[in-house]
């Protein structure tokens, strides 16, 4: 059979920029982090932690997440289909414009240009060029699968499909806001409402962007390298449509003991703690893949990235259900646990699966063998270390610094005043920038690596063969 | 079927995301902001309030601190009152926040004299030893647009006379900053609300213990002395050397608070650290 003309130049453009803005997500996350041990770190207004962290946030979300199922959806949605990208054009434009939205985005929020809403903070018009370029995207995968020579539809594709409604939905109403100058508005929600409509947009974006795209990467990209078939199609079936069923429910687990409608807590706690089984089936489904196959996790580095990311993801979906819970809520919410969770989903998950993906797509981007499976191993265990001694540390944080707010005395008053629990973090958070330090050489191993693929330098083994 | 037709499952998929969103977002605007979560005394921001608030907003101040106190025990001991529905209508967006690497500020509203907020928001760790806050003295070298104050006001349907428009001329940020911590939860009277009535007979158990005299003065160092000086001597707060008080009226002071000159109330500390701190003022005093 003839074989299309696919476009791979958009999908290695898409490539580089998401390594670039990972990359400088990574270091920004690095520079706040030990902002919180050293103030002095806070170089006037621009540089402030308060203007830096949503720079960290927004480039690791949407520079190098976002930038990232770009690269990997126009490459899946091609062989996928068996045709080349609906419009090469409207890709190309798209990837000026999600470029030229991200540096806009760095520059206004270290302006102050803030709409302050987590994950959304950047002004009313970045959102409109957002949603230009989102809609530009969704109709380029659509035609594409509109115009397919392949009957079925792959597990894949209905992950990209509902990714595509989905963001769409959340940012649109979100964002709902009465521009007062070019640079400033104001949300049209108020209050318990403006806060019940941004968590399900904040959750849900987590589904949306963080959950949907990578399983669509997952369930591609495992059977790929490992060459034998995803275990069910009837689990992935069953595992898609409740867990898009279910997580639009658990958005207010973020408001648990807030003064929005006890009905809509429980209903969020209920639906959080019914997702582990949509979660699962995915994380079984890629583990019962393997059957047969765990002699690849020495052999075939590729499969190390997958399988310690599907399994980062099943620990992030057990640990998310139980931090919905009330109680336990009560004590680790508003602690370092939270971004110790978070970012075993940003750094476990979502990296090891987006770098393995690359990993793979680098020798059919660039006509050559990676330059050196050692660094990438190498790189593997870095950032593998890094987030544990990030995660873990953050843990533990979490749970002393919980106990020091809610420890009472006999008469009833408190035992610690805010500031002591402030210096027990202190060493914590050199651990944890320790850690992101660890990480972040991880990053620099990977970018390199790419690098010389890219540049097609020699790999170490040819030129020792050659000598 | 829809298997091979996109169609009909971009349409089941919608539909499917539909539903939780109905019931747990769209369906609350029927029962939130509505007569039902409602409190008269709650009012919109002045101008100059809404600028500070905007402040906040711009320097990310929601990265680090929350406006929620939750129903829970020691967070009510800790902060005040819980948070209710009703005491946010006005604000857009919400600012509650999901970290607090600072403490909550829902009700930092009148718990410290304007001063402490200027020179805090100047010097956190000058007056909070071991904060690790970013200072903003810059917020002092940036001054508020009353006319673009205006606009902010026609567009949230703020109330504002043309006065309190001209008098933001000559303000700066940080007049406005500390304008809102402290407007932060005081549209509710819950301070008198949950002021816990002291009976029976005030005494002592540590007079002239000294022991208690020096953890007193420990724990005056870290509460008192910002704003009382150290060793009593008074700082933009009054110096309380020379006050011969009967050691229950400290005590008093300290539990109770003042309310019309903003000294907060002490009186989630415990009955037995506030009689170590009445304990060292008391040894401190100057002879008349």
């Amino acid at each position: 059979m003839d074989r299309p003309a696919y476009n791979y130049d958009i999908v290695k453009h898409f490539v580089h920029w998401s390594i670039l803005w990972g990359a400088v997500s990574v270091l920004v996350g690095v520079i706040i982090s030990f902002q919180l041990v050293m103030p002095q770190l806070n170089f006037g207004e621009y540089l402030s932690y308060g203007r830096l962290r949503p720079v960290h946030t927004n480039a690791g979300i949407f520079g190098f997440a976002v930038g990232g199922f770009f690269a990997l959806f126009y490459y899946m949605v091609q062989r996928l289909c068996r045709v080349p990208i609906w419009s090469n054009g409207l890709a190309r434009f798209q990837l000026w414009l999600f470029n030229i939205i991200i540096v806009l985005s760095a520059v206004t929020l270290l302006l102050g240009f803030s709409q302050s809403k987590e994950y959304h903070e950047m002004e009313w018009p970045i959102d409109i060029l957002i949603a230009v370029l989102w809609v530009g995207f969704t109709i380029n995968i659509l035609m594409t699968i509109f115009k397919r020579r392949e009957p079925q539809m792959y597990i894949s594709l209905w992950f990209m499909m509902a990714a595509l409604i989905g963001v769409a939905v959340l940012f649109v109403v979100n964002g709902l806001s009465v521009p007062v100058t070019l640079f400033k508005s104001y949300s049209a929600f108020a209050g318990t409402n403006d806060a019940n409509v941004q968590w399900w947009y904040g959750h849900n974006a987590v589904a949306m962007v963080l959950t949907v795209p990578p399983l669509a990467v997952f369930y591609y990209f495992l059977p790929k390298s490992t060459g034998v078939p995803i275990y069910s199609h009837r689990l992935g079936i069953v595992a898609f449509w409740s867990l898009i069923f279910m997580y639009l429910w658990t958005g207010a687990h973020h408001l648990l003991w807030t003064p929005i409608p006890d009905w809509v807590q429980t209903l969020a706690m209920a639906f959080s703690i019914m997702l582990i089984a949509p979660s699962w089936g995915s994380v079984i489904n890629g583990y019962l893949s393997m059957n047969g196959q765990w002699h690849q996790m020495r052999e075939n580095y590729l499969v190390k990235f997958f399988i310690l990311a599907i399994t980062f993801y099943g620990l992030q979906t057990l640990q998310g259900p139980m931090q919905a819970v009330r109680s336990f809520s009560g004590f680790i919410h508003y602690t370092e646990w939270i971004p110790g969770h978070v970012h075993m989903g940003t750094m476990g998950w979502i990296t090891l699966l987006i770098c393995g993906a690359f990993y793979y797509l680098a020798p059919r981007l660039y006509g050559r063998e990676l330059y050196s499976i050692p660094l990438a191993n190498l790189h593997f265990w870095l950032v593998l270390i890094g987030q544990l001694i990030y995660s873990v540390s953050m843990w533990i944080a979490g749970v002393v610094q919980a106990s020091m707010w809610h420890s009472l005395n006999d008469d009833g008053s408190l035992t610690y005043t805010f500031v002591d629990s402030l210096l027990a973090m202190y060493p914590y958070w050199w651990i944890r920038g320790l850690g992101g330090v660890i990480y972040l050489l991880g990053i620099g191993v990977f970018v390199y690596n790419i690098a010389m693929t890219a540049r097609g330098a020699q790999t170490p083994q040819q030129a020792a063969q050659q000598a | 079927m829809w298997e091979r037709n996109p169609v009909i499952f971009l349409l089941l998929a919608t539909a499917v995301i539909m539903v939780g969103t109905i019931v747990t977002m769209v369906l609350p605007f029927a029962y939130v902001n509505t007569e039902r979560d409602a409190i008269e005394s709650v009012v919109p921001y002045t101008a100059l309030e809404l600028a500070g608030r905007d402040v906040y907003i711009k320097e990310g101040c929601n990265n680090c601190h929350t406006q929620t106190v939750r129903p829970l025990v020691a967070e009510v001991i800790r902060y005040g009152d819980y948070s209710k529905s009703g005491e946010f209508v006005y604000d857009r967006p919400h600012l509650w926040g999901s970290r607090r690497t600072g403490p909550d500020l829902a009700r930092i509203g009148g718990k410290y004299p304007d001063q402490w907020h200027y020179e805090h928001m100047r010097n956190p760790a000058g007056m909070v030893p071991g904060s690790n806050m970013p200072p903003y003295a810059f917020l002092d070298n940036r001054s508020v647009d009353p006319e673009l104050t205006r606009r902010k006001m026609d567009v949230l349907g703020f109330p504002y006379t043309e006065e309190e428009i001209r008098a933001l001329a000559g303000k700066t940020d940080m007049d406005a900053m500390v304008a809102y911590m402290q407007k932060l939860g005081s549209d509710i009277p819950w301070r008198e609300q949950q002021r816990v009535a002291l009976v029976g007979e005030l005494e002592n158990p540590f007079s002239g213990d000294a022991a208690a005299i020096a953890e007193g003065r420990e724990l005056y160092d870290r509460n008192c002395a910002a704003c009382h000086g150290s060793g009593l001597r008074g700082g933009f707060a009054a110096s309380l050397d020379r006050l011969h008080y009967p050691e229950e009226v400290f005590f008093r002071i300290i539990h109770d608070g003042i309310q019309p000159l903003n000294m907060p109330s002490f009186a989630g500390m415990g009955s037995e650290r506030i009689w170590k701190i009445v304990t060292y003022i008391d040894s401190e005093q100057v002879a008349p």
